[in-house]
């Protein structure tokens, strides 16, 4: 089975060459078999991959010892399904997992657009049909997961030979989060690829109006969702697993896969200027690039170790390709920009400070900021060795000072933006969209002083919250009232019904709101505390309202690994509220030991108990107890934004009465009459 | 013109105040990375930054004392007696001869009290050399 799928990846590598080359012969003879030639090559590349990839999930469930990759990430005993989930634990299998998706969605493409959009296809094939080339020529040439194991022997040659067991799947890695959080952040990084590959040939092809915009929107869209998912599962790991208490380090790993979400997060927002007034073209164009060009560099940061090591490209053998290829990425993007930079002119300007454009451009400069701040931390080390010659580092204060009141804003552009009307907005509407939420966000700050809180920007934070939600609850209650008084439809069904009949605008308003959940939660690590302290079986340790008991101790022998675990029983105001079980789990294989953080969680906050471990002097068991607050808001805002995302995925319900479209669906005065619904009056709303 | 005054002021102090605050953080928490045997010839203020250094963790040297832990870090043929005394548990990937940085400052007695440590255990990566550990971090 190795040789078969490295054959596979071989031929894989052949038709994604055939699909460039003869796709690039096929933009300028125009013959119509090369270019269906060219497609096809492109869509056997996908398949090839797809069988290569199942061929390494083959070889590791059936404990194919013999070949590298298997050998080093997983072992007998392991569990089948983090046998199968193992393709993607090391750097081999996470690379041709990487290519194998965005297989999934070169191959999607190609089969969903075969007949249509006859000139543009042949450029977005050869771009993809690149992308995968490098991935391809990585996959074989340079970290090949199919490589045997063999060592030298004496006079020179190789000696193949196959271990009886793995040393085991690294132990951080066995986790529910592990399996899910990669697939979602690759998806979200190989995803970016098809909105680049369609701005690229759109620009190459000087392909008419803003066709590439509606054919994209869908698949950034699904690319973001999933980028949005794998940050959050990631930080959920690191939260669950790490057991160091928060779940957002500004890691340098983390930090990659923040990159191209703060730019693809502006990229869906100023792609609507374009759309509704033709503006930013040539930044929406470069917003595509440096999202794909940032995903390309997040895979190298992660998988080559330039930054997390002291040693910076010694360690690893394929940093250097990436540094080429997006370079090859930079040059490409530049050529293409200044070859057909005439066909990005804006066909409008900029008419108020006060309107929708405005805001966009702002929440652009401060995604944009805040992207620069994480790029130039994470890459500091990088550049102050090349310009001072001594590397140095900075840490999370630095992140924290800039992004904070970056967000803060971002938080309140999420509550004013689609309030304002385009090119100018009235003092008289400013006041209507208001008055309300400007109320209730100094409420909330009112109701959050009284609680307690004296963290200045949690403060903002929680008066912005409720600002921008009270925004959403009154566009949701007047869209609803005109369809409630119109159809007797209650309530609910009203903005059901409402949030179908226009899913993007709806859709981005629930997303909206989800991310206020995420600020609040976010907010409460202003007021985490947390507690050290070693204690005997019968000792107690106490956190704000909480007293923890230690039980006892015991041992529990699993398949893969032994669990050591502590039984502490919770009680809050001296009632018995449960007990829990922090675990620290030796994995024999590999010669590991992980943590099993225990978390009691309630929407207020979550106690957080971490088995720290034996002191070796006193043989005494170490607690590490954090509480918290609002960390459960970050989740559930999680599952808000993906299902906001979801909705503005489906298409838009044809009502009889169209409450949202293009200009000539603005109801007759008559029409709507006394309730001058604050919908209709903004065209093309989203 | 005015209107893109306006912007350009807007535009404006959101930059500066970043570039500010960005500064600020900078200072807070610039480390410098430098190698054991760099540690011995630092003079001055080049000693009183925060650094950090890697290497590894000499076997049978960990030593657990109330309130910290002494290990000793080997690294180009030179040792660094290292004491940590932050207040997060020890990474589970610290043990004799796994790869630690640590980062801290350096004490008036020439020996490294850490604040962090970040481990990865070398025996798992010797079989893939390009693979990048996500170190367990001991944040804070």
């Amino acid at each position: 089975m190795d040789v078969f799928g490295s054959f596979a990846l071989l031929l894989a590598f052949v038709c994604a060459l055939y699909a460039l080359l003869g796709g690039i012969a096929a933009i300028f003879t125009r013959h119509p078999l090369l270019i269906k030639s060219a497609r096809q090559s492109g869509i056997a590349a996908c398949c090839l991959i797809f069988v290569s990839t199942l061929s390494v999930v083959y070889l590791f469930v059936t404990d194919n010892f013999s070949v590298a990759y298997v050998a080093s990430h997983s072992n007998r005993d392991l569990a089948t399904f983090f046998k199968v989930v193992a393709l993607w634990a090391g750097q081999e299998g996470s690379l041709l997992f990487w290519c194998f998706l965005l297989s999934v969605y070169i191959f999607s493409v190609l089969i969903a657009y075969r007949n249509k959009h006859g000139e543009l296809m042949p450029y977005v094939g050869a771009i993809l049909a690149g992308v995968q080339l490098f991935f391809l020529t990585i996959s074989n040439f340079v970290a090949n997961p199919f490589k045997s194991l063999a060592v030298a022997n004496a006079s020179g040659g190789l000696d193949y030979l196959a271990r009886a067991d793995g040393s085991g799947l690294r132990a951080v890695l066995q986790y529910p989060e592990m399996i899910i959080h990669p697939p979602n952040l690759y998806s979200g990084y190989t995803g970016f690829t098809i909105p680049f590959a369609f701005a690229l040939g759109a620009l190459l092809a000087r392909y008419p109006g803003e066709k590439w915009i509606h054919l994209t929107r869908k698949w950034t869209m699904i690319a973001w969702c999933f980028q949005t998912i794998g940050i959050l599962l990631g930080a959920h790991w690191a939260y669950a697993v790490l057991g160091w208490g928060g779940y957002w380090g500004w890691d340098p790993v983390e930090n990659a896969s923040l990159l191209p979400w703060l730019t693809g997060t502006a990229f869906l927002h100023s792609v609507m200027m374009q759309e509704k007034r033709g503006m930013m073209k040539v930044w929406n164009v470069w917003l595509v690039f440096i999202t794909f060009f940032l995903c390309i560099l997040g895979t190298m940061l992660t998988r080559s170790g330039v930054v997390s090591s002291v040693h910076a490209f010694a360690q690893s053998d394929i940093g250097g390709w990436f540094v080429g290829f997006l370079i090859i990425i930079m040059a490409v993007c530049l050529g293409a920009y200044f070859k057909n930079r005439d066909y990005l002119k804006s066909e409008n300007q900029l008419d108020s400070m006060v309107s929708r454009e405005s805001s966009f451009l702002f929440n652009n400069l401060v995604l944009l900021v805040a992207c620069i701040a994480v790029v130039s931390g994470t890459l500091f080390p990088v550049f102050s060795e090349w310009f001072t010659g001594s590397r140095i580092s900075v840490g999370a204060p630095f992140f924290n000072k800039v992004n904070i009141p970056l967000g803060l804003l971002l938080l309140f552009l999420t509550g004013v933006g689609p309030l304002l009307a385009w090119r100018k907005t009235s003092a008289e509407s400013l006041r209507r969209n208001f008055l309300w939420p400007s109320t209730m966000g100094v409420v909330g700050m009112v109701v959050a002083l009284a609680s307690g809180v004296r963290d200045l920007y949690a403060l903002v934070c929680f008066a912005l919250c409720t600002f921008v939600a009270t925004t959403i609850v009154v566009e949701y209650y007047r869209g609803a009232r005109v369809i409630h008084s119109r159809t007797q439809m209650n309530w609910l069904s009203s903005a059901v019904e409402l949030t179908l009949r226009n899913t993007r605008r709806y859709g981005g308003y629930i997303v909206h709101f989800g991310m206020v959940m995420i600020f609040v939660g976010l907010a409460g690590q202003a007021f985490n505390r947390e507690v050290q302290k070693e204690i005997p079986v019968g000792g107690t340790v106490n956190i704000g309202p909480y007293e923890l008991l230690l039980q006892a101790m015991d041992q529990k022998q699993e398949k893969n690994y032994v669990a050591e675990r502590m039984i502490v029983e919770v009680m809050k105001n001296h009632k018995p509220v449960m007990i829990l079980f922090p675990e620290r789990r030796n994995f024999p294989a590999g010669e590991e030991s992980g943590t099993m953080v225990a978390i009691y969680s309630t929407l207020l906050e979550d106690l957080y108990v971490v088995y720290a471990g034996v002191n070796q002097g006193s043989t005494v068991p170490t607690i590490h107890v954090f509480l918290n607050p609002l960390v459960k808001w970050v989740w559930f805002g999680g599952v808000v934004v993906v299902l906001g995302t979801l909705v503005a995925l489906l298409p838009s319900r044809q009502a009889v009465l169209v409450l949202a479209g293009g200009k000539a669906t603005e109801p007759a005065a008559g029409f709507v009459p006394a309730v001058q619904s604050p919908v209709s009056l903004r065209e093309g709303h989203d | 013109m005015k209107k893109q005054v306006k912007f350009g002021v807007g535009i404006g102090v959101i930059l500066v105040s970043m570039g500010f605050l960005a500064w600020m953080g900078y200072g807070e928490s610039k480390t410098y990375y430098h190698t054991i045997a760099e540690i011995e010839t630092l003079k001055g203020t080049a000693a009183a930054h925060r650094i950090r250094v890697g290497g590894t963790v000499q076997p049978g040297s960990i030593h657990h004392v109330t309130g910290r832990t002494d290990f000793v870090l080997l690294g180009e043929g030179k040792s660094l007696l290292v004491s940590y005394t932050g207040n997060d548990p020890l990474p589970d990937s610290f043990i004799d001869n796994s790869q630690a940085l640590v980062e801290g400052r350096i004490t008036a007695d020439g020996h490294f009290n850490a604040e962090h440590i970040q481990a990865k255990c070398a025996s798992k990566y010797e079989a893939a050399p390009g693979e990048v550990a996500r170190p367990a971090p001991a944040k804070s």
